[in-house]
């Protein structure tokens, strides 16, 4: 019995410490992706090729979610506000929703599920196929040539994504309050812009979606750099990356919102 | 001294507290195609890293050009690198890159050659392996023989002093082996350069190679010239050399006593 | 892939998704409709503002003038001191009446503007003197039905005189 609470206890204890260390080598990683980064920044074509990767081949489930998304906000929205007499306060409701929360938040679940995976799959793979191994002993540091040129297209990639997810979430809320439900176009959008502010709303958006496309990118890469270079290591690895991300991303928005509403 | 472009003296190296090598010499003299052979499992991959100083010995020292490779920095260890080329066991290509891409991958990344240069000499490398035509293929497009030869045209692009060979013949047909044991060969002694192989192939490796190490169980059994070690009565050798199932080298993994074994099931 | 056209696609994503960030900024923000370049500054004191924010709109004949910039409660007279942003293209007269008044029966709070006769205008760190309080809904309801019962009380005394 004694030896049984001990054993478990130690199974925890063993788990916690293997997590911290787990965070401590994502922690180095991702220092030594910033300080190995001026190569991925001076032969910018690096960069493009995987902005080409994470950005652009993102981009229509990005695009067809945010569609979606805005035109159900509109009904939804339109169902709940009509009750009380301001249904025109849907462009409001709309952009609101979408710019502060929905964009940044939605688009990195989106890119992890979509860039995320593939990353970590390509680079787990890089790994167990040696290529990894070569580079090093070709004289180039992976983390220079392979993961940082994939750090900044991830980063530079995922505020334009959602951006994008945020205008055609509007797209999809216009769609569905004006020609289809009637409410007038000149309310629709004078009614946003006088609520909408751009320092407040769409600067933070902003902010967050940038340090969403941090995280994810950089927990992208983690677990493909350190996966056990088998089949097995490589799809557990892919699973950790969305889970993981996708918890961050959870996380962190809600640290940042703390932060922007106190502010 | 001087004529020994790499040098291991006294190694040890432990891997997860298990001692995987306990105190190996071997030389490595300039111009010469040197074997290492043992069996699976012996760490002849991992001497190969520890010249290449991916890993640090817990014990002695590797010399490469006379310097102490685990006591280079991070700067040191890549000018050493450049000197080397290494052939791994797949190939490892990138795989998002074509053939010729990857070849000129080494030059593109530390020299600063025009474009029209660097596609002459990947043209040149491909041509020495015969694989100029297939420079627009990728990776996945090669067979098996085919990017081990891109892999080799790829780990001699810099004209590196010493190649290293990590199982150059795993998984091969035997025409494509007799095409990489022609090429190491010659590659060799067209660069001028030292070549290290890492094999069980007995028959294809005496065929060309100058010198050979029997690594086994962490020490060097045996060493010498593939003559020499044809001829040689020690059991471990003999069986090595002819295949033999059980020998020093024993067939059964460490176990308790069968008959013991076998008992203790009947008595659950 | 081609380099060139993976360039191009690069070259459209991110021309895109900057055009997406400004067209946020221009269409759905407020960074157009509010295009308050060089301002001054005036203060207001009122005994109650109600719900007013900073950032609310202050108008005058409907037109948007300027906005709500500080709300600070002064501790000696307690009292609510609203400093305003008005747009420099617009001179009020010293005797402005600003008020707060509600858009619509539920709808946010804005400082109106009342333009008075005066011949000097307003400048830089002047304060509005005349103020009207936001309408505070408890308080105009207590006030009707004060009003209504004291209007029964007369009643009944006629009633009762006949």
């Amino acid at each position: 019995m004694f030896n049984h609470l001990v054993k478990s206890l130690r199974g925890i204890g063993h788990r916690v410490i293997d997590r911290i260390w787990r965070l401590g080598c994502a922690a180095r990683f991702f220092l030594q992706t910033l300080v190995l980064s001026g190569e991925s920044l001076r032969r910018f074509g690096l960069t493009i090729r995987e902005i080409y990767f994470t950005g652009v081949l993102s981009l229509i489930i990005i695009l067809v979610s945010a569609l979606f998304v805005g035109m159900v906000l509109g009904l939804q929205g339109y169902n709940t506000l009509q009750k009380y007499g301001s249904s025109e306060a849907i462009g409001v409701l709309v952009a609101l929703s979408l710019v502060r929360e929905l964009g940044p938040v939605v688009t990195a679940l989106l890119f992890a599920g979509r860039a995320g995976t593939a990353i970590t799959a390509e680079i787990g793979l890089m790994r167990a196929t040696e290529q990894l191994s070569a580079m090093e002993m070709m004289a180039v540091n992976p983390i220079a040539r392979v993961v940082a040129p994939r750090f900044w297209a991830g980063v530079i990639s995922m505020p334009l994504l959602a951006a994008l997810f945020s205008m055609m979430g509007v797209f999809g809320g216009y769609l569905v309050a004006v020609p289809l439900l009637g409410i007038d176009e000149g309310a629709f959008w004078s009614q946003m812009q006088a609520n909408v502010d751009f320092r407040e709303d769409i600067v933070n958006g902003v902010i967050k979606s940038f340090v969403f496309g941090i995280a994810c990118t950089i927990i992208a890469l983690f677990e493909g750099y350190d996966a056990p270079p088998t089949a097995e290591g490589v799809s557990r690895a892919t699973t950790r990356t969305v889970v993981n991300s996708s918890l961050a991303v959870l996380g962190l928005d809600f640290v940042l919102t703390s932060f922007m509403i106190s502010v | 001294m001087t004529d020994n472009i790499v040098e291991i003296n006294n190694l040890s190296f432990s891997y997860n507290n298990r001692l995987l090598h306990k105190g190996i010499n071997m030389r490595f003299p300039r111009g010469k195609v040197v074997a290492i052979m043992g069996g699976s499992g012996s760490g002849k991959t991992t001497l190969l890293r520890l010249i290449g100083g991916q890993l640090k010995p817990s014990a002695g020292e590797v010399r490469v050009g006379g310097k102490v490779v685990h006591e280079q920095d991070r700067a040191g260890i890549y000018q050493l690198r450049r000197k080397m080329g290494m052939l791994f066991q797949f190939g490892a290509l990138f795989t998002d890159l074509s053939v010729f891409d990857n070849v000129a991958f080494p030059m593109r990344e530390h020299t600063n050659l025009p474009e029209s240069v660097i596609r002459d000499l990947v043209l040149l490398k491909l041509n020495a392996v015969g694989l100029r035509g297939a420079r627009d293929l990728m990776p996945s497009e090669l067979s098996g023989g085919m990017a081990r030869r891109v892999a080799l045209a790829r780990a001699v692009a810099l004209d590196p002093s010493i190649i290293m060979y990590d199982e150059p013949f795993a998984g091969l047909d035997p025409i494509s082996m007799g095409v990489i044991v022609n090429l190491i060969r010659s590659l060799n002694d067209a660069l001028g350069a030292t070549s290290i192989v890492v094999t069980h192939d007995v028959h294809e490796a005496f065929l060309f190679v100058d010198y050979v190490y029997f690594v086994s169980a962490g020490v060097v059994v045996a060493e010498g010239t593939p003559e020499e070690l044809r001829c040689s009565e020690m059991p471990f050798v003999h069986q090595f050399v002819h295949g033999e199932a059980d020998g020093p080298v024993p067939f059964h993994y460490a176990a308790p006593d069968y008959r013991q074994d076998m008992l203790r099931g009947a008595n659950v | 892939m081609d380099r060139t056209t993976l360039d191009l696609w690069v070259g459209i994503f991110v021309a895109a998704g900057v055009a997406a960030l400004i067209g946020l900024a221009m269409k759905v923000g407020n960074l157009t409709s509010n295009p308050i370049g060089e301002t001054y500054t005036v203060t207001a004191a009122f005994e109650n503002i109600g719900g007013l924010k900073s950032r609310a709109p202050v108008k005058s004949a409907g037109v948007v003038v300027g906005r709500v910039d500080n709300i600070q409660f002064d501790n000696e007279t307690f009292e609510a001191l609203v400093t305003l942003k008005i747009d420099k293209h617009y001179n009020f007269p010293k005797d402005t009446f600003a008020n707060i008044y509600t858009s619509g029966l539920l709808g946010e709070q804005y400082v109106g503007l009342d333009a008075g006769g005066d011949e000097v205008v307003l400048k830089n760190g002047d304060k509005i003197t005349h103020t009207q309080d936001a309408v505070v809904l408890e308080k105009m309801i207590s006030q009707f039905l004060y009003n209504k019962a004291s209007e029964g009380g007369e009643k009944k005394e006629t009633e009762t005189a006949q």
